[in-house]
């Protein structure tokens, strides 16, 4: 969902926001250089990523690993750094392969 | 310490500050220049100046009122020359607090802090998308402030009998010969110019007040017809082209029609004295540069040993 900016006549002053949870709709995916990718053959679902991930972008159903929130993962790699060593079901890929698919 | 003063008035905070004017180290030094609230001059505050006790009285309380308008929010500095106003004996008239508690009436915050039932956010990052728009309003607000600087100033005189504007002129109206400064220093400059007015030599004084937002517009209109005009700068911008009134005020005169030069003079830095003879000294080179154009030199330091 893309947002409409207001022009700074219609902005609140001050740099306040009157309403809660716009993060969510904030996409910060963009600032990505680095993408996580999940391979479901190799993940244990310890759930470490979902722990660990600063951005709450690791997405979990029903305890299980479903897939990362693009639209503000900022790809640190901690996901990756976290995930055990015997495990490594996470991968920082360039963002910029990825994204030509 | 400085990114403070701005973040005050990027959140559009009414603060008033009371600016007890003073040099800044190194070396050591905490006598009067204005080289601490010049330093802050684009911080986003607006800048009001006192001549005196009085006024330094006078311009706190209305300097609440002025942050607090609905259309302005920013913080207020009161600035004073220190030790020179601020550790000085004068005679100065206290108002009752009822009038003044009147005077100012209450404040109303858009998004109280404590309001639990509307809860926002405050001091947000603010990135490339949005830091211009809320620079923007700043800038807007501090253009608003112009006006309501001048309703206040004038409801203060009409309620307590002293009224204030952006900057006070003396013997100005036909002066051929001007003097622009701020501060305790223009009580000098003013006792010169009616020493010199005894002698039949057209001299005058603008003294400033408010200093930011700059009244551009007014100044050019009140010296523009000056035939030599020199600014006392209490603070040097090292590396500038003269001191920041000078600057201001040269750039509020510049492309008018037949606009009189004008020059710079830095002085009393770190508290060293200002005199009657320093201004006798100004308004002689005023004279001269009325009769042979502007030296090549138009900023100076005075008050300085060579």
């Amino acid at each position: 969902m893309s947002v409409q900016k207001k022009g700074w006549r219609d902005l609140p002053t001050g740099g306040l926001i009157l309403e809660a949870g716009s993060s969510h709709t904030y996409k910060t995916g963009g600032w990505r250089t680095y993408r996580p990718v999940h391979n479901p053959q190799k993940c244990i679902n310890c759930l470490a990523c979902w722990i660990y991930c600063p951005d709450s972008s690791v997405i979990v159903t029903d305890g299980k690993f479903v897939g990362f929130d693009l639209d503000h993962c900022k790809g640190c790699g901690v996901c990756a750094y976290e995930c055990p060593k015997k495990v490594r079901a996470i991968t920082m890929t360039e963002e910029a392969e990825e994204a030509k698919d | 310490m400085w990114e403070r003063l701005y973040i005050a008035s990027g959140n559009r905070l009414p603060i008033i500050m009371t600016t007890v004017n003073r040099a800044l180290s190194a070396p050591i030094n905490i006598h009067c220049d204005h080289s601490d609230a010049m330093g802050a001059r684009d911080a986003g505050w607006i800048q009001l100046y006192s001549e005196n006790a009085q006024e330094a009285y006078d311009n706190l309380i209305q300097a609440v009122r002025i942050a607090e308008h609905r259309d302005v929010r920013l913080p207020v500095m009161v600035c004073m020359d220190g030790f020179i106003i601020s550790h000085s004996i004068e005679r100065m008239e206290m108002l009752d607090d009822m009038p003044v508690r009147n005077f100012i009436g209450p404040f109303k915050a858009n998004y109280p802090l404590l309001d639990i039932n509307n809860p926002v956010t405050y001091g947000p990052i603010d990135l490339q998308d949005y830091y211009i728009e809320h620079k923007r309003q700043q800038a807007e607000a501090m253009k608003l402030a112009g006006p309501v600087i001048l309703e206040i100033g004038k409801e203060f005189g009409e309620t307590f009998g002293r009224s204030y504007g952006f900057f006070e002129g003396y013997m100005l109206d036909d002066a051929e010969l001007v003097i622009v400064g701020l501060g305790s220093s223009t009580g000098t400059v003013r006792s010169v110019v009616d020493e010199l007015r005894a002698k039949g030599i057209a001299a005058g004084l603008l003294k400033l007040r408010t200093f930011r937002p700059f009244p551009a517009h007014e100044i050019a209109a009140a010296i523009g017809g000056a035939k030599a005009v020199a600014v006392l700068d209490r603070s040097d911008s090292f590396g500038a082209y003269g001191g920041p009134l000078f600057s201001e005020v040269r750039s509020a005169l510049f492309g008018k029609n037949d606009a009189p030069p004008v020059v710079d003079y830095i002085y009393g830095l770190g508290g060293r004295d200002f005199g009657i003879a320093d201004v006798h000294g100004i308004f002689d080179d005023l004279q001269d540069i009325v009769q042979n154009g502007a030296p090549e030199d138009e900023v100076q330091y005075i008050t300085v040993r060579e």
